[in-house]
């Protein structure tokens, strides 16, 4: 566990100063504020605890801690206290004695007696507990219980399990209502998912449940957030509460009596599912994982993980998954006829070369945002010194004009680590088109530390308060869509000397027009650092790896000459392509108009595109025009049906590699279990040794040393409030389009989880009340959204917001069958456009 | 007079039997309100001496020095600082405040404007325990008359009802209750005189307590300090309940004794004698005839092994079962457990089983030692003083009455001491009046 000693960060605080203590005899030193329970942990003296969590506020609820304690009276006597005292809520003070377990009779007793009375209604299910194995309470009961029970009466029962959310299960009979659960989600989260209910012998936690509460009639009061299941409070880092719960009280359905502790291998990982870098812990056996869990890292995730990071794995040993290599076969005539069949590894390279090798200089490369730093450099110098091209982009969603790739490759690549989490936490932070709780969870939670704490506060520039934005006491900044760089230019100051101001931009401001023009102007105003929050785990790799038509590793810039030259030789190449390539749309426009014969993609959902019709006829006319795809992949995917080659990649697990975070911090991860998959880089060496061709001996792409030449320049006035396009005027029953992504959706990471799909927010519309008069659908149930392409309908919340927008989730997964997908793409409309809105 | 009427001191119960007592009229002819003028007069810090200089402690059971309780509030910044009154009175046997306030709601909202002026408060609270509500109306009405008669200039006096918990009276779950949450108490530091209600700086008192400044104010800390004994300053309520002839409310100088008391109130019931006795309600550990003459006052209590509490005598003559009195108490507590720790939760739970079988005559020959192991482990390990109340009855009960504890283990206490016996008017007929 995290020893939450004060932030050692140099200069950043004034030191605390350090007390004197004496624990069973040893004298010891520990700043100022230091809790006795670790005080003693320090000196390597473990005091059994429940309640007692590092990162929690102390409850002092359990009493497992007690000791002894004496401490000097005026005169300097040391005189003990008349009663043990709880040593996970007592500070200590200069020249207290503490005896321990170890040395004082008085603490052992209590102790011991504590430990009778959690377990006279303890069940004794052990052997098929979750948690048997791994139970604090069940170790502690070892080295703290008696061997027999004494207690002959009647225990206390429960109906079990009381099913929280479709995910976590709460056997109630279990609970030692230590409070980490609900002090978890209070302070922590912020979700009040869960609370003590009743009292004395009958309290017990759950859900709001009026059968329990004896309630009648009454619905909870507040921002109930209702989830997919139809519970009124989801929450998205629930899984915590079943990792800190020290009994096996709360499981997952997913996990439950799937697996013995003992059994499980545990293997350190980084989570894929965001560009946070958490430190998770995988445990599976015999090749197949099992669960994961948070890890524990001070600097980044400390000790939570979204649900999506602990629970959203069997993405990548599901069903479609792909374990050998696929060709097409050309067997008649015409694309019917034609089918991909399995084959070996050294036929498909060959075909893949062929196939390559004939089309050089023709072929562009769509690597997505999730592969490790390794793959991405990979990529980079495959594109450039197999294919010959700089005709890459690693985005697969909306970024506008050229103004993202200037601001990434002058502000963010080769930038290091600019702000760090640690930083967040004592910020001014002004948000902009980013929802920390949606897309960056770690993010989130941080913040959300900080303000709690008072250290932080945050603004947010979008079209309405979110659940998330609230919590984190946010203030809005209201701006519809295609308006925020409008709002940006308008931010008069952030930050202060004892709170520095930082602006996090989204990748989704990439799509507003001026808006990350916007928010480099308001970072050099004000003196703010800025840094860059994308959503994919490997996106900072790709930009850092140079996977942008003008951009090289290190933020070179593709024309300049002696940047080449640096990144030529360090793959071992002669030359570099000199001309800047096109961008995602203008690659997928020059495939579709046969300018281009075919591409190298991975990792790409077609759905996450900006126009994934488009995209699919680009691909289709690939195909038409005999031209190639290969792809790269995990599972079979919507690109799948195009591809002449398919060469089957190592998902995260079965490789090793370094994601980088949002901050730039490098994330390295060893393989959590080995198979026979290989990462995009192996692959894609061996399509190029297979030419004859390679950029390193070894095989690993490397990155020169930090660049020190010029790099792209930004072109500061784009959107500023002089030549502002003026948004585009409303006609009646229309309304802007607002949406994003939620952590929890229709994405394929998510695919096979319908436990946690159960979890997911509820996919609404939502209007403003005024909006929703203009429109006439105010107390409309559901309300239908058209598009120039199709129509969805969801049901209708009206609530505080920006006019003339309607907001809905971009993919939310399909709630069952028969029910309409509700993906915004179906639409044919992104964010700023304008849509119709009618009950 | 008689000797033993100049024991009694009616200063709070002092006009209990004039007509209408509970109305600002009645109030205001025995000189209602005149002591809220006299402190408008006075400098705050000298209103916070003058209660520190008489020695009052509280009146809510631990004794306190009430006027240092006021001055460890932090120096005024500016926010508001709340007085909280507490009147959740619901310890067993304790029935001092709901008559002080159904008599005479009007000394308590005089204290309540004198101390809040004292202390630099605009808004006062007034917690009552909620089953009480013909109390809940005398005093709503004693505030609104107050206010409509001009006293209460600016302060806002609120008067809450609780949901009726035991746990509610301990005064940082009742700052929790009051502020809309499950009634738990908190962690102490911070303390409420430093972060109280709404995280503010709160003073919390007793009714008693605060009922008792008004007449201090007139009287001055002297007159105030000259009753009662060095360290136990003042009058108080006495109350005495259970096996006495005339049950009741007797206010008198701390320091009196049980044996004056009963004097007082004409003795135990007729043809019976004493057995056991609290001294202070449940919570506080039980006595016996050998402690008639203890003084009842802090210290005198103390050193008789006991607690002077809230002063809530109550009188078991010989027909009661110890087992069966201590097992109602246990339930008692059981019952108002909060929950939030482990000893007091699980350790009532069991209690409640053993003294259950006990009292049923099933007792085993490991109960008598579980039990004392059980109440060991309670006592100053729970969170709060309500988990060490629980163990008291036990503890005394088995100091004093262990023989009743070992018939437990083979004949029911109904059989031992048949309960239409205890009743205070006994029949021979074996039923007990409901
Ligand atoms: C379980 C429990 C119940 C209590 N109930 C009351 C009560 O009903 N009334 C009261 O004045 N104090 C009660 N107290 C004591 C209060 O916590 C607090 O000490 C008191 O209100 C302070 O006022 P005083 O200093 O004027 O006595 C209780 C304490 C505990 C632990
Ligand atoms: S469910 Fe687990 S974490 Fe929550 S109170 Fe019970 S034992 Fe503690
Ligand atoms: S002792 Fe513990 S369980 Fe009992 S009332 Fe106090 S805090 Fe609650
Ligand atoms: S760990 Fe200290 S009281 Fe629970």
């Amino acid at each position: 566990m995290t020893a939450t000693q004060p932030d050692s960060r140099a200069g950043e605080r004034t030191p605390v100063p350090l007390v004197e203590v004496t624990i069973d005899g040893v004298v010891t030193e520990v700043p100022k504020g230091t809790l006795v329970i670790r005080a003693a942990e320090d000196i390597g003296i473990a005091i059994p605890r429940f309640c007692d969590h590092p990162l929690l506020k102390p409850a002092g609820a359990c009493r497992q801690c007690l000791v002894d304690v004496a401490m000097p009276d005026r005169e300097g006597n040391v005189r003990p206290m008349p009663k043990p005292q709880a040593s996970c809520t007592l500070e200590v003070t200069p020249g207290m004695v503490v005896s321990t377990q170890l040395t004082s009779e008085t603490a052992d007793a209590a102790q011991r007696g504590v430990m009778e009375f959690l377990l006279i209604n303890h069940p004794l299910d052990c052997p098929i507990c979750d948690k048997g194995g791994e139970c604090p309470l069940q170790n502690q009961a070892m080295s703290h219980g008696r061997g027999t029970t004494r207690f002959v009466d009647v225990k206390r029962t429960f109906p079990k399990p009381l099913s929280i959310s479709t995910q976590v299960l709460l056997d109630r009979e279990r609970c030692i209502l230590c409070q980490r659960c609900t002090r978890f989600s209070d302070e922590i989260a912020g979700d009040p998912f869960i609370d003590l209910q009743m009292r004395g012998a009958r309290q017990q936690i759950g859900t709001f449940d009026e059968t329990v509460l004896g309630f009648e009639g009454q619905a909870p009061v507040g921002d109930a957030q209702i989830d997919v299941s139809g519970r009124p409070f989801a929450s998205y880092f629930s899984g915590n509460t079943i990792q800190i719960c020290p009994v096996g009280a709360l499981t997952s359905a997913a996990y439950r009596f799937r697996a013995r502790p003992f059994d499980l291998v545990s293997a350190p990982a980084v989570a894929e599912h965001d560009a946070c870098g958490a430190d998770i812990r995988v445990d599976h056996r015999r090749g197949v994982v099992l669960r994961r869990l948070a890890g524990n890292d001070p600097a980044v995730n400390e000790e939570w993980i979204s649900d999506k990071d602990r629970f959203a794995f069997h993405w990548q040993s599901a069903a479609d998954r792909l374990v050998a290599p696929l060709v097409r076969e050309h067997g008649g005539r015409g694309d019917t006829d034609d089918a991909l069949v399995e084959t070996s590894w050294a036929d498909a390279l060959d075909v893949a070369a062929t196939l390559i090798a004939e089309r050089r200089g023709r072929l562009a490369a769509l690597p997505g945002g999730r592969g490790t730093l390794e793959d991405a450099l990979a990529w980079s110098a495959f594109t450039r010194v197999v294919l010959g091209t700089n005709d890459v982009d690693f985005r697969s969603r909306a970024y506008g004009d050229a103004a993202e790739e200037q601001v990434l490759g002058s502000h963010v690549a080769g930038s290091g680590i600019a702000v760090t989490y640690a930083d967040l936490e004592g910020a001014d932070v002004l948000l902009a088109g980013l929802e920390p709780e949606e897309e960056a969870a770690t993010i989130f939670l941080r913040l959300r530390k900080g303000v709690l704490a008072g250290r932080a506060s945050v603004r947010t520039v979008a079209p309405l308060l979110s659940g998330g934005a609230s919590k984190l006491r946010a203030d809005l900044l209201t701006a519809a869509p295609g308006t925020e760089a409008e709002v940006l230019d308008a931010v008069a100051e952030l930050g202060s000397a004892d709170r520095p101001g930082v602006v996090l931009v989204g990748e989704r401001l990439a799509a507003a027009p001026g808006g990350l023009a916007a928010a480099v102007r308001l970072a050099e105003r004000t003196g703010a650092r800025l840094a860059w929050v994308p959503r994919r785990a490997g996106d900072r790799a790709a930009l850092e790896a140079g996977l942008l038509p003008r951009l090289l590793p290190g933020g070179r810039p593709v024309d300049d000459a002696a940047a080449r030259a640096e990144v030529a030789a360090a793959w071992g190449a002669d030359e570099l392509p000199a001309q800047p390539g096109r961008d995602l749309t203008g690659i997928l426009a020059a495939l579709a108009a046969g300018e281009l014969d075919g591409v190298v993609i991975g990792g790409v959902d077609l759905d996450d595109l900006p126009d994934p019709v488009a995209a699919r006829a680009a691909l289709a006319a690939v195909r038409a025009a005999g031209g190639v795809v290969v792809q790269l992949e995990v599972r079979t995917s919507c690109v799948t049906p195009y591809a002449d080659v398919v060469l089957p990649v190592a998902p995260p697990s079965e490789k090793s590699g370094t994601y980088l975070t949002w901050e730039g911090r490098p994330r390295p991860f060893a393989e959590v279990f080995a198979t026979s998959a290989m990462s995009d880089a192996a692959v894609l060496g061996l399509v190029a040794a297979e030419l004859g061709l390679g950029w390193a001996d070894d095989g690993a792409a490397k990155a020169p040393a930090a660049w020190t030449g010029a790099r792209l320049t930004v072109d500061a006035t784009r959107g500023a409030a002089a030549d502002a396009v003026e948004p585009p005027a409303l006609g009646a029953g229309q309304a802007v389009l607002a949406t994003w992504k939620l952590l929890l959706d229709g994405g394929r990471g998510q695919d096979e989880e319908p436990h946690l799909a159960g979890t997911a927010r509820r996919a609404v519309a939502q209007l403003s009340p005024a909006t929703a008069a203009a429109l006439g659908v105010t107390g409309a149930e559901r309300v239908t959204v058209r598009g120039p392409r199709g129509e969805l309908t969801y049901p209708l919340v009206v609530a505080p917001m920006a006019d003339g927008v309607v907001w809905v989730p971009t993919r939310p997964r399909s709630t069952g069958a028969g029910s309409d997908t509700l993906d915004v793409a179906t639409l044919g409309a992104r964010a700023g456009e304008i849509v119709e809105v009618r009950a | 007079m008689t000797n033993s009427h100049s024991t009694l001191t009616p200063v709070l119960t002092d006009i209990w039997d004039a007509p209408r007592s509970w109305t600002l009229a009645t109030y205001r002819d025995h000189r209602g309100y005149e002591a809220l003028a006299k402190a408008r007069d006075t400098a705050q810090a000298d209103l916070v001496e003058l209660v520190k200089g008489s020695g009052l402690r509280g009146r809510g059971g631990a004794g306190f020095p009430t006027g240092l309780k006021w001055s460890f509030l932090p120096a005024p910044d500016g926010g508001p600082r709340y007085l909280v009154v507490n009147a959740d009175e619901s310890e067993p046997g304790t029935c001092k405040d709901v008559p002080l306030m159904m008599a005479n709601p009007h000394v308590l909202v005089e204290g309540v404007a004198i101390t809040s002026y004292a202390i630099g408060c605009d808004h006062a609270f007034i917690y009552l325990r909620g089953e009480v509500v013909h109390v809940y109306r005398r005093l709503l009405a004693a505030v609104r008359e107050a206010k409509e008669a001009g006293l209460l200039g600016d302060l806002e006096i609120t008067v809450h009802a609780g949901a009726g918990a035991y746990i509610c009276g301990e005064e940082t779950a009742l700052l929790d209750s009051l502020e809309g949450r499950r009634g738990q108490p908190r962690l102490k530091p911070p303390f409420p005189a430093v972060a109280g209600l709404y995280a503010r700086p709160t003073v919390v008192n007793n009714v008693e307590t605060i009922a008792s400044i008004p007449a201090m104010v007139l009287g001055g800390s002297e007159w105030f300090a000259g009753l009662g004994t060095p360290k136990s300053a003042g009058h108080g309520i006495f109350s005495l309940s259970g096996h006495v002839t005339r049950p009741g409310q007797y206010e008198a100088p701390l320091g009196i004794t049980l044996r004056q008391l009963l004097e007082l109130a004409g003795g135990v019931r007729a043809g019976h004698r004493l057995k056991f006795w609290t001294p202070g309600g449940s919570s506080t550990p039980l006595l016996t005839q050998e402690h008639l003459d203890v003084p009842l006052d802090y210290e005198g209590v103390a050193g008789a092994g006991s607690m002077l509490g809230t002063r809530a005598l109550q009188i078991f003559d010989e027909t009661v079962s110890v087992v069966r009195a201590v097992s109602r108490w246990i339930d008692f507590y059981k019952h108002e457990s909060c929950g939030k720790c482990t000893p007091c939760r699980e350790g009532t739970f069991w209690l409640q089983q053993i003294m259950h079988r006990l009292e049923e005559g099933r007792g085993t020959a490991d109960d008598l030692q579980s039990l004392s192991d059980i109440a060991g482990n309670i006592l100053g390990r729970s969170f709060c003083a309500l988990g060490d109340a629980a163990a008291t009855p036990i503890q005394s009960g088995l100091t004093y009455f262990r023989d009743e504890f070992e018939a437990g283990c083979h004949t029911p206490a109904r059989e031992l001491f048949p309960p239409h016996r205890s009743v205070l008017h006994a029949t021979d007929s074996e039923e007990v009046p409901a």
